[in-house]
């Protein structure tokens, strides 16, 4: 069982290592998370109590390196999955395992890996643990850095989908590809002065599938190719990248024969106390997964990245975020980041920093006329890059202001204004058409002294109605005081209330209290109480999480 | 069951070895990431001459900015007095990552900045979550590290720092 003799492998490698020289013994790091939660019933949030009545989700890392040679596994653990979890997570057993090599000119890894091709979007495989989100590719991967400045990917495997009975269950399409890159500066290192830096770079990604279709013929072999470049010239960057995708009928597009693309660009520069960033991305039917039959966000090959800032505070964060639409898209982001001087009127003594973002998108315009859907040739519509109709999908302006008045007290002031097209990116089973939302938000810190704090958040969302009807679940309003005592302790307490849901009866308290401790890389963490049902994203992509009511407990470790 | 035996051993195995690591100090993985300038550098050898302080950030992580705000405030007198060097990680995505430097910049921060957009470095040193500070002597040994980030915490990090000085 090749499981065994990974495990044997290992087993031996820590004897090894205790029984050498210790500054020749190799190092160990990885971390520990473990989270537990006990829940009660509380129907007027429609909050469940499972019937185990406690679950819990643990992991821990370990990756060894000692010299060229590296190992890694990550054991996994569901005792049944916490709630909101991906549900086909049980069981205890290994999720993730390697064993490499690694010198100048090449870097070889058998097992899991987790890859990046360009911006990702031709390949993404990436984790998020609190998220449940892991795509990583079991199989091979080989690096190889012939000549300074450049460098070959090549990769070949499996997709991870999911994890049953503590076993890792691959997605049914085979993934392979290669990736080149060039910087410039490293490869002629006289060429370009420091004000230059340039780089080029190319992937080529290809899945296999079988075609089990009894009407249509489907393309087993479908690739993803194209190029990016980035370039700096003093304090200007400017990246872009282009890929297309071959014909990939799946259930996300309900089995058409288009091609796909998916191009983005940013523009940036900033000196000292000022920055600005322009950003553009065009997508078309480009969900790109390893099995067509999937959804949600299983066994994605490539990413990508939603242009939008990602939000803190818990209102905005979690009732109105945005991911891309993979089926088609045009965004258009502008972020700017400006310090008024210490000294300056505006500045005071500290200085003041105010941030500016600006993030939309639209549908793509897509021509039909002369197209029949219906012919053989499966092309349902033409578009073409960066073509947008006035459709929107989402919007967001906000603008925020740091302000430090003195040594101990400081504010941040925030709005943002949300318009968001729920009919596409559906986030509420109880609105219609564009969702807009106006946010406010203080937040006050206190130092009371070297090591006591305080911090204070007022939050007010309030939903513009619609044809006189409230939308969506009305105003909501939030709380939040945290005392912490550096470097160990923090308490907090967090309620948020849904004082204009159209229904008095569901205008509900969220509150919760939470308690932490923290020694060094230790961390243990309390939570009870109400928590919302709601969208939980990390950079873009996101999880419903159902209500609850409870106890959790978390741990993590990092060594 | 036998597979059971061998996860609790080496469970066991890592924990003791890791420890015996921590006594004889452990070095920092070797990850390839490059900084705001797109130069390239190797985590394992980022050759500052003092200590090295590396904190793990991201540009939609508040307490990260705060604690990095907070240093940025009083870097030049840190780096006068012991001569650290504070190496930022970001831990920003595609989906945030150019906004890196207009906010570093937009901030004038003096840190060294690395991204690490698909969290390789992150995942080599065990983060959890972010903000993670770890403090580095200046021969690459791991000495002190720290999760989370609440006011204060800065002065218990630089009281670490002069520790180092002092030996």
């Amino acid at each position: 069982m090749p499981k065994t003799i990974f495990l044997f492998f290992l087993l031996c490698l820590s004897f090894a290592t205790f029984s050498q020289d210790y500054t020749n013994g190799g190092t160990f790091t990885g971390n520990i998370e473990s989270t537990f939660q006990y829940l009660n019933n509380d129907s007027i949030i429609a909050a469940n109590q499972p019937a185990q009545k406690g679950l819990i989700n643990s992991y821990m890392n370990v990756f060894y390196t000692n010299k060229n040679f590296k190992a890694g596994m990550r054991i996994e653990s569901y005792l049944p999955r916490i709630q909101g979890y991906p549900n086909r997570f049980d069981g205890t057993g290994i999720g993730m395992r390697y064993i490499g090599y690694t010198n100048k000119l090449v870097d070889i890894t058998l097992g899991s890996f987790y890859e990046q091709f360009g911006a990702g979007l031709s390949l993404r495989a990436y984790e998020d643990r609190a998220l449940g989100y892991d795509n990583l590719l079991d199989g091979i991967r080989l690096i190889v850095n012939p000549y300074s400045g450049v460098r070959l990917k090549g990769v070949y495997g499996y997709q991870r989908l999911s994890f049953q009975q503590g076993r890792i269950i691959h997605g049914e399409g085979i993934v392979r590809g290669v990736d080149a890159e060039i910087n410039f500066k490293e490869a002629f290192d006289s060429l370009l002065s420091d004000d230059w830096d340039f780089g080029l770079g190319a992937s080529f990604v290809s899945k296999f599938q079988a075609d089990n279709d009894n009407e249509l013929i489907l393309p087993q072999n479908v690739g993803a190719y194209g190029g990016r470049f980035n370039a700096r010239y003093k304090k200007i960057n400017l990246n872009g990248e282009y890929i297309l995708k071959e014909q990939d009928p799946s259930n996300d597009n309900s089995k058409i024969y288009n091609f796909g693309h998916a191009a983005i660009f940013n523009l940036s520069y900033s000196k000292k106390g000022f920055g600005v960033l322009l950003s553009g991305k065009s997508v078309d039917n480009m969900s790109y997964r390893s099995d067509r039959t999937k959804d949600l966000q299983d066994v994605f090959i490539n990413f990508l990245p939603a242009l939008n800032k990602t939000h803190t505070y818990n209102l905005v964060a979690t009732l109105y975020p945005y991911a891309t639409q993979p089926l088609g898209e045009v965004a258009y982001q502008a972020e700017v980041l400006y310090s008024f001087k210490k000294g300056t009127l505006v500045g005071g003594k500290y200085g003041t920093t105010v941030n500016f973002n600006f993030s939309t998108t639209y549908r793509p315009t897509q021509r039909t006329s002369g197209i029949n859907p219906l012919d053989s040739t499966g092309v349902t519509y033409r578009t073409r890059p960066f073509e947008m109709s006035d459709s929107l999908y989402w919007r967001d302006i906000n603008i925020n202001v740091t302000k430090k008045f003195n040594k101990k007290l400081s504010f941040i002031f925030s709005y943002f204004n949300i318009n968001v097209n729920n009919d596409v990116a559906k986030i509420s089973n109880d609105a219609s058409g564009i969702i807009k939302a106006h946010i406010g938000v203080v937040e006050g810190s206190y130092k009371i002294n070297k090591k006591h704090a305080i911090r204070a958040e007022l939050q007010g969302l309030f939903v513009e109605r619609k044809n006189g009807q409230t939308n969506d679940k009305g105003d909501w309003a939030t709380i939040l005081v945290e005392y912490t005592v550096s470097p160990h302790w923090s308490f907090g307490f967090m309620n948020q209330y849904n004082y204009g849901h159209p229904n008095p009866n569901l205008r509900v308290h969220y509150p919760i209290i939470t308690f932490g401790y923290v020694k060094e890389a230790t961390r243990f963490m309390i939570y009870y109480g109400r928590q919302r049902a709601g969208l939980f994203c990390v950079g873009g992509v996101c999880r419903f999480v159902p209500a609850s009511n409870g106890l959790t407990l978390s741990f993590t470790q990092s060594f | 069951m036998k597979t059971i035996a061998f996860f609790s051993f080496i469970f066991v195995a890592s924990i003791l070895n890791s420890q015996e690591a921590d006594l004889n100090l452990k070095k920092l993985p070797s990850v390839d990431l490059r900084d705001l300038k797109g130069k390239k550098m190797n985590t394992s050898t980022m050759g500052f001459t003092g200590p090295v302080v590396i904190s793990f950030w991201a540009t939609w992580c508040s307490p990260c900015k705060k604690e990095l705000n907070t240093i940025h405030e009083v870097y030049s007198d840190w780096k006068e007095e012991t001569g650290i060097t504070l190496v930022a990680v970001s831990i920003d995505d595609e989906k945030t990552k150019n906004a890196v430097s207009t906010y570093v910049n937009g901030k004038a921060w003096e840190f060294e900045v690395l991204l690490d957009p698909n969290g390789d470095f992150k995942r080599a040193m065990g983060v959890n979550n972010v903000p993670h500070t770890f403090l580095i002597d200046k021969d690459g040994n791991i000495v002190y590290s720290h999760n989370n980030y609440a006011p204060g915490d800065e002065e218990k990090l630089f009281e670490e720092i002069k520790k180092l000085g002092a030996k």
